[in-house]
């Protein structure tokens, strides 16, 4: 189920091509394309190209062979989303996928496309904030989704999946999911 | 090296997935002593997670339940990545390895298989386990096998949460009310007899030196972690011997066999179900 991968990207390559491996050109392009509408089952306004979770298409004696990365080791969507790709290249004209599960590079929220952090908001969760040069995360606080107020608090950081904390606006009062920094 | 069928993933059974590490178009194929390093490490994982489970809809409030929970999930996943991997080298799946040993062949070391415990018996064996797992998985990440220097990376970004959780929770619980610096008290003279076992010599580790974390290594950066979450809750390190340990052997105490009795149960009552 899982491999090494290869570690693709180098330091200082552009976030967005590390992100996002889309093929140039040919059938491994159609094939990105077909398996990257996939979404996420548990934050559904997600593609899994969104997320960076989509990692590669390659062909193998003709078989396509997708890329896919877990967002955490224990992530139950893994599964899901394996199932979900297969059938997806199967309706585009490539049955017979298999998907591969790598680890490395490790995922990170700043693969998270900003047309997913739109789309995330407005779903009602907030997204992860952007980790520029990578080096520290600091801690500004984090925009209610509902109400846009800067004024809220972690209820915990542990909450309805791995992905997510718990947080409250000190606002509105609602309380909201935010997608944590990783 | 063997390279067997291909096989399709078309139907996604366990076994399947499983396979696909031994497919054609994977890259690993675990080596047997380095199999035999990660069996014990998933073990670790594999029984942790088990144990931490049972908290749910157990633990003092929800926010807790969700917390270990969560936690149980990130810690049964690097068990799967690590039991995947390790049983690629004896055409074994994740499941074979979990469902289907026996108490002797496990070689988890024996911190990970004690009874929870209260809620701050658990907390201070969550301090030391995310701790130890801390500096296990940043050293494993620099490993010359590339599988186990993957799961490594993407493990150690997840029990830096852990950690924070656990060294929270120590402090918050040890300053709280008497009754919970008790408990605190409590859990921590149950728990530290088990933490020299953490670094005690492991044959499987000394067998592959440079895939392997030397556990001996690990000792210092642990208690770089560890011991100023104590001192900020006003606690000591207890002087209770180190118990006796050997875990990566295959001895275990007590407390093992009906852990995985209740875990194997399912799987060996009705084997190959799905759900």
């Amino acid at each position: 189920m899982v491999t090494g991968g290869a570690v693709k990207g180098a330091v200082g390559a552009p976030v967005e091509q590390v992100a996002r491996p889309r093929p140039a050109a040919g059938p491994e392009r159609a094939a990105w394309d077909a398996a990257a509408a996939v979404t996420d089952p548990e934050v559904p306004v997600l593609s899994i190209e969104d997320l960076g979770v989509l990692r590669g298409v390659r062909f193998v004696d003709g078989a396509p062979v997708v890329d896919i990365t877990p967002t955490y080791s224990g992530c139950p969507a893994v599964d899901a989303i394996r199932d979900d790709v297969v059938v997806a290249l199967a309706e585009h004209g490539f049955p017979g996928a298999r998907v591969n599960v790598v680890l490395s590079p490790a995922w990170t929220t700043d693969w998270m496309s900003d047309a997913g952090r739109r789309k995330l908001a407005e779903f009602g969760i907030a997204p992860p904030a952007r980790r520029a040069g990578g080096v520290v995360s600091l801690d500004l606080g984090i925009r209610c989704p509902r109400c846009g107020s800067l004024h809220t608090r972690e209820l915990t950081r542990f909450g309805s999946t791995s992905c997510k904390a718990l947080w409250v606006c000190r606002r509105c009062g609602e309380p909201f999911d935010h997608f944590k920094e990783h | 090296m063997p390279n067997p069928p291909q096989p399709s993933s078309a139907v996604l059974t366990p076994e399947a997935i499983a396979a696909s590490v031994t497919g054609q178009d994977a890259t690993v194929r675990a080596a047997d002593d380095v199999a035999r390093y990660a069996l014990g490490l998933g073990d670790d994982a594999l029984v942790l997670a088990q144990r931490l489970g049972s908290w749910i809809a157990s633990a003092p409030e929800l926010e807790e339940d969700v917390a270990l929970g969560n936690i149980a999930l990130d810690t049964l996943g690097h068990a799967r990545s690590l039991l995947t991997y390790a049983g690629s080298a004896w055409d074994q799946t994740e499941d074979d390895l979990a469902y289907f040993r026996d108490e002797a062949d496990f070689r988890c070391r024996q911190i990970f298989e004690r009874p929870n415990g209260d809620f701050a018996c658990t907390i201070v064996r969550q301090l030391v386990v995310s701790a130890y797992f801390t500096a296990l998985y940043r050293g494993l990440a620099e490993s010359t096998d590339a599988t186990l220097a993957a799961i490594a990376a993407k493990a150690v970004k997840e029990v830096a949460y852990h950690l924070d959780h656990a060294s929270l929770w120590t402090v918050r619980l040890a300053l709280g009310t008497e009754e919970s610096r008790r408990r605190t008290l409590t859990g921590l003279e149950a728990v530290w007899p088990f933490v020299d076992e953490l670094f005690a010599a492991d044959p499987a580790a000394d067998a592959v030196p440079d895939a392997a974390v030397a556990p001996a290594g690990l000792r210092e950066p642990f208690d770089a972690l560890v011991l100023p979450v104590l001192a900020r809750a006003e606690l000591e390190v207890p002087a209770a011997p180190a118990l006796r340990g050997g875990g990566r052997l295959g001895v275990h105490s007590e407390a093992l066999g009906p852990l995985l009795a209740e875990m194997q149960v399912l799987a060996r009552r009705h084997p190959g179900a799905v759900w």
